[in-house]
């Protein structure tokens, strides 16, 4: 392919990216953003971590180490494993405090200390410089490839003035894309999409020439798989090194979160956390298939091409050695997009951490305290640091490639840049985990990670100084991984135990490792001659429209009219976030103190905090216990309904069978006083009729007295004559007066007169009436022959008595043992001897207003009885008011 | 009526178990990535071992599939059933 009609196609393939940006910026800005936010797109921006180093060095990685070259996406895909609950909190966390880079991360996390994310911004400076060189390298490198028709003597830094163009054009891109306005949120909906464009060629580019290698150049994948088997037979290097794999793995898991251009695509672009449920898979999946077919390129190029051959640069080589010169163009646009999003979103990120940590706060405290009338704007000044910082990373970028000469292998370069950066990992990680992790210890591990890694990684990369003397047994990369992170954790923690946090970095902590939103305290809430300078102060930030939009919008939730909102602790909490989206955690919080009086945060304000948190919690409590007293009480009335439907139909049955039993005597008087106005019957007759309805009178009468007794005990108003009495004279004189009843049957009576002499303090004509019926019970219904009547007395412990009373006949069946103290329940009984059916609940009543009970003892061979008595009856409530 | 509030019992239980299973996850794809290199390397650096990293590799993002098309069915479940109940609770008042 003639090199004039390349550079033509990656001109238009340039142009299309910047028309993708520009559509995407436009669609947003009109609020179209649903496909924008698709979870696709955010998946697929993801794959800026397959940057050149991937594209090319992968394969270069392969030929070097075989299978290591995977460790760079297991990493990730372990990561990602845990992406429900890890990664989303941590995409949670980080929205809520709008945070725009990971050195604002865990600056905001500490206190919102501004020199923890200066330092973190300088690892992140330190280490990405190289690694957008070596973006400039591969990309210049590609266009050698086409340019020459040697494959062996490619200069490595040959290109410069192609790697001087493409700096130009990506810088330019950038600060047109990256800086367009200063959101709030910081999210670049133009740069993403167009890097998911990218995403998509980079991927169609790798598995087209994967599918040529294997079926086109190979014969299939079982072909593949010998060849691979092969290849590796002549090669010591290919043996996996368990410490190596490790090692590796850890620091590129580490990457994928806290390298400044993931983060800025992970967290910082995200719109919420919910896309991490796709890109939890999507994403493995992505680096699976870029992964796929490096190890059958790798073995392929070096079977194929010549042994002096640039690995790194098979990927364009091999095709174009097949004579495949558009498959060439793809992979070569495959490559170009690999480097052109990754610096685009590497200087973007650090862009944002130089602006938002280096020069704001520098010119800040250049300005001492700035006056609130001042015109000039902040905002001008802040995109104009951004530009100026991409520039600069650019610049650097080509400078260290340019004074390199480039380096002869990619991967070194990209281990660097991560190593680097998973020194901010264990800060980051326990800052989420730990609430007892402080600023202290945060400086401490952050410093003696970036310490080790200089010595031991960084600098060694770069031709100073030399690796450690270490056995050879012990690999020096994954030595100087293990040492660095180590001491950097250990340093961590202890400092952390030991230091003292502040109260900002307390209330941070609680913040971050929660999950929740805390309130900013209230001493901040003064008086409302603060809120316009504070809208002077974010109109800087944000320029006028915004801000105003912002005060008013702020002012109407709390129910004003106008733009000035009241100093709440809530308005400044919002605005303070707001800010930080702008300007980064620190310097927000820097500026709003300085407007609004800059008032120290103390421990007791904290406490403050808690008591108010506490007081709400406490009413929430109650008005939760008062939700559940009604909900008892509501239940009570409802059983109470339930009570009162049961009486009535109780009382309603009552009527009834009072009726009835009123009328069968009644109808047998007036039956017989019929009779006897007959004038032919004999005196015999006459006399018999007349004793009927005598007896018949009688029991009328009789059960007229029962009822009434009842009532009037049933209303707990009869009169009792509390005297004391011997229980062994009560229950002689019950037996005598019972043996009235069914006077034929001879009862053998089975007692111990001794144990009777109990004395007890009652009524005793009540208690008597009581021990009669149950005793006439025994006689009406005992049917063992010969019938036994037993009768014991026990003095009970509180010092009243119970008398059990039993017969030796078939009892009580217990379905009716509940009813026989009902009024009214005459057991079936043919046997029945004229009483009404009122006589146990007559009993049941006098025992209840002598203060004891009657009840049924099941289980006793027969019928048995149990009379409970107190010690002495109760005092009615109102007994001292009758008296007098 | 009784009914409810076991379906919601049941939904967030389940959802609960899912998410212990989010945590077991990467551990677990820890051990599977590290344990044999560290065990056999000889056996799994060269071609067997491609298959094996790759085979291990597309059954991760699989059990990755499947755990959070289930979290999501499970958060949406459990979201239903505490809107049923409120809505229960509406009709109550």
């Amino acid at each position: 392919m003639p090199f004039e009609a390349l550079v033509a196609g990656c001109l238009a393939y340039v142009a299309l990216m910047f028309g993708v940006a520009f559509a995407a910026d436009r669609a947003a800005s009109r609020g179209r953003v649903r496909w924008l936010d698709h979870p696709a797109v955010y998946t697929l921006s993801l794959s800026v971590y397959c940057s050149a180093w991937t594209f090319y060095g992968a394969v270069g990685y392969a030929t070097r180490s075989g299978l290591e070259f995977a460790t760079i996406y297991l990493g990730p895909t372990i990561v990602f494993c845990g992406a429900w609950w890890g990664l989303r909190r941590l995409v949670r966390v980080a929205r809520m405090h709008h945070v725009t880079s990971i050195a604002d991360l865990i600056s905001a996390r500490f206190g919102k200390s501004n020199r923890l994310a200066a330092l973190i911004t300088l690892i992140a400076v330190i280490a990405a410089t190289p690694y957008v060189a070596l973006q400039l390298q591969s990309v210049s490198l590609s266009f050698e490839v086409f340019a020459t028709d040697s494959l062996t003597d490619i200069p490595l830094a040959g290109g410069g003035g192609t790697a001087l163009w493409v700096a130009a054009g990506l810088a330019l891109f950038t600060i047109v894309f990256g800086t367009r306005n200063l959101a709030a949120d910081e999210r670049h909906h133009g740069v993403v999409t167009a890097i998911a464009l990218e995403a998509v060629v980079k991927l169609m580019a790798f598995l087209a020439l994967g599918v040529f290698v294997v079926w086109g150049l190979a014969e299939g994948p079982a072909d593949m798989l010998d060849r691979i088997a092969q290849a590796a037979a002549g090669h010591d290097g290919w043996l996996l090194k368990p410490d190596r794999w490790t090692a590796l793995i850890v620091v590129s898991g580490a990457a994928i979160i806290a390298l400044p251009r993931m983060f800025q695509v992970l967290v910082v672009e995200a719109a919420d956390e919910d896309r991490l449920a796709v890109a939890g898979w999507a994403f493995p999946a992505y680096l699976f298939a870029m992964s796929l077919f490096v190890l059958p390129i790798a073995v392929m190029g070096q079977q194929l091409l010549p042994a002096d051959a640039n690995p790194d640069l098979y990927v364009l080589t091999l095709p174009a050695q097949s004579g495949q010169n558009w498959l060439a163009f793809l992979v070569f646009l495959g490559g170009f997009s690999a480097a052109t999003s990754m610096v685009v979103v590497c200087t973007i990120a650090l862009a944002t951490m130089i602006s938002n940590h280096w020069l704001v706060p520098l010119w800040l405290i250049l300005r001492r305290k700035p006056q609130t009338g001042d015109p000039e704007d902040l905002r001008g000044f802040v995109l104009n640091a951004r530009r100026l910082a991409i520039l600069a990373v650019m610049a650097v970028g080509w400078v260290y490639y340019r004074a390199t000469g480039g380096t002869a292998a990619l991967a070194s370069m990209g281990l660097v840049a991560f190593t680097g950066m998973a020194q901010v990992l264990p800060a980051m990680i326990g800052g989420l985990l730990w609430r007892g992790a402080n600023r202290q210890g945060a400086y401490a591990g952050v410093g003696t990670g970036f310490a080790l890694w200089l010595a031991l990684i960084f600098l060694p990369s770069v031709g100073i100084g030399q690796d450690p003397a270490l056995p050879p047994s012990v690999d020096p990369l994954a030595f100087a991984i293990c040492l660095s992170l180590a001491l950097n954790t250990l340093a961590f923690i202890v400092f952390s135990i030991f230091g003292m946090p502040d109260p900002v970095e307390r209330l941070q902590g609680l913040s971050f490792v929660s999950a929740v939103d805390p309130v900013r305290h209230g001493r901040m809430a003064r008086g409302a001659d603060q809120v316009e300078p504070l809208l002077v102060m974010a109109r800087r930030v944000w320029g006028a429209e915004d801000a105003l939009r912002f005060f008013q919008s702020e002012a109407a939730a709390q129910g004003k009219s106008g733009y000035l909102p009241d100093m709440t602790p809530r308005f400044l909490t919002r605005l303070e976030r707001r800010l930080a989206g702008s300007i980064g955690a620190a310097t927000a919080h820097a500026m709003i103190d300085s407007v609004a009086g800059g008032s120290e945060l103390t421990v007791s304000d904290l406490m403050q905090v808690a008591t108010e948190a506490q007081r709400a919690k406490e009413e929430t409590q109650r008005l939760e216990n008062a939700r559940a007293e009604l909900a008892r009480t509501a239940t009570q009335l409802r059983e109470a309904n339930d009570k009162l439907t049961a009486l009535s139909i109780q009382k309603d049955a009552f009527l009834g069978q009072i009726s009835h039993e009123l009328r069968t005597p009644m109808t047998s008087v007036r039956a017989f006083s019929e009779i006897l106005r007959s004038p032919d019957l004999s005196d015999a007759d006459r006399d018999r009729f007349a004793k009927i309805i005598y007896d018949e009178s009688g029991r009328l009468t009789r059960l007229l007295d029962d009822l009434l007794d009842l009532s009037v005990l049933e209303s707990g108003q009869a009169q009792l004559s509390i005297t004391p009495a011997n229980l062994h004279d009560l229950i002689e004189r019950a037996l005598s007066a019972a043996s009235a009843t069914q006077p034929q049957r001879v009862f053998r009576l089975d007692r111990e007169p001794l144990a009777e002499y109990v004395g007890v303090i009652t009524d005793a004509d009540r208690l008597l009436q009581v021990l009669i019926n149950v005793i006439s019970n025994a006689r009406k219904y005992c049917d063992a022959e010969p019938p036994v009547l037993s009768i014991r007395v026990r003095r009970t412990l509180r010092g009243g008595a119970q008398i059990d009373i039993a017969d030796n006949g078939s009892g009580i069946e217990t379905a009716r043992q509940a009813l026989i103290f009902e009024k009214f329940s005459r057991l079936n009984d043919p046997a029945r001897a004229g009483g009404a059916g009122l006589g146990l609940a007559i009993c049941k009543e006098i025992m209840a207003n002598l203060g004891g009970e009657i009840t049924y003892l099941p289980g006793q061979g027969g019928a048995a009885f149990r009379i409970v008595l107190p010690r002495r009856p109760p005092v009615p409530a109102d007994a001292g008011l009758r008296r007098a | 009526m009784p009914d409810r509030p076991l379906f919601l019992e049941r939904a967030s239980f389940r959802r609960r178990r899912l998410g212990d299973a989010a945590r077991v996850l990467p551990m677990l794809a820890a051990i599977l990535v590290l344990v044999p290199v560290w065990w056999i390397p000889a056996q799994v650096s060269f071609a067997a071992g491609a298959v094996w990293l790759f085979g291990l590799w597309a059954g991760l993002i699989l059990a990755i599939f499947v755990l959070h098309r289930a979290l999501r069915r499970a958060d949406a479940a459990t979201l239903r059933a505490t809107q049923a109940m409120a809505r229960d609770d509406d009709h109550a008042l």
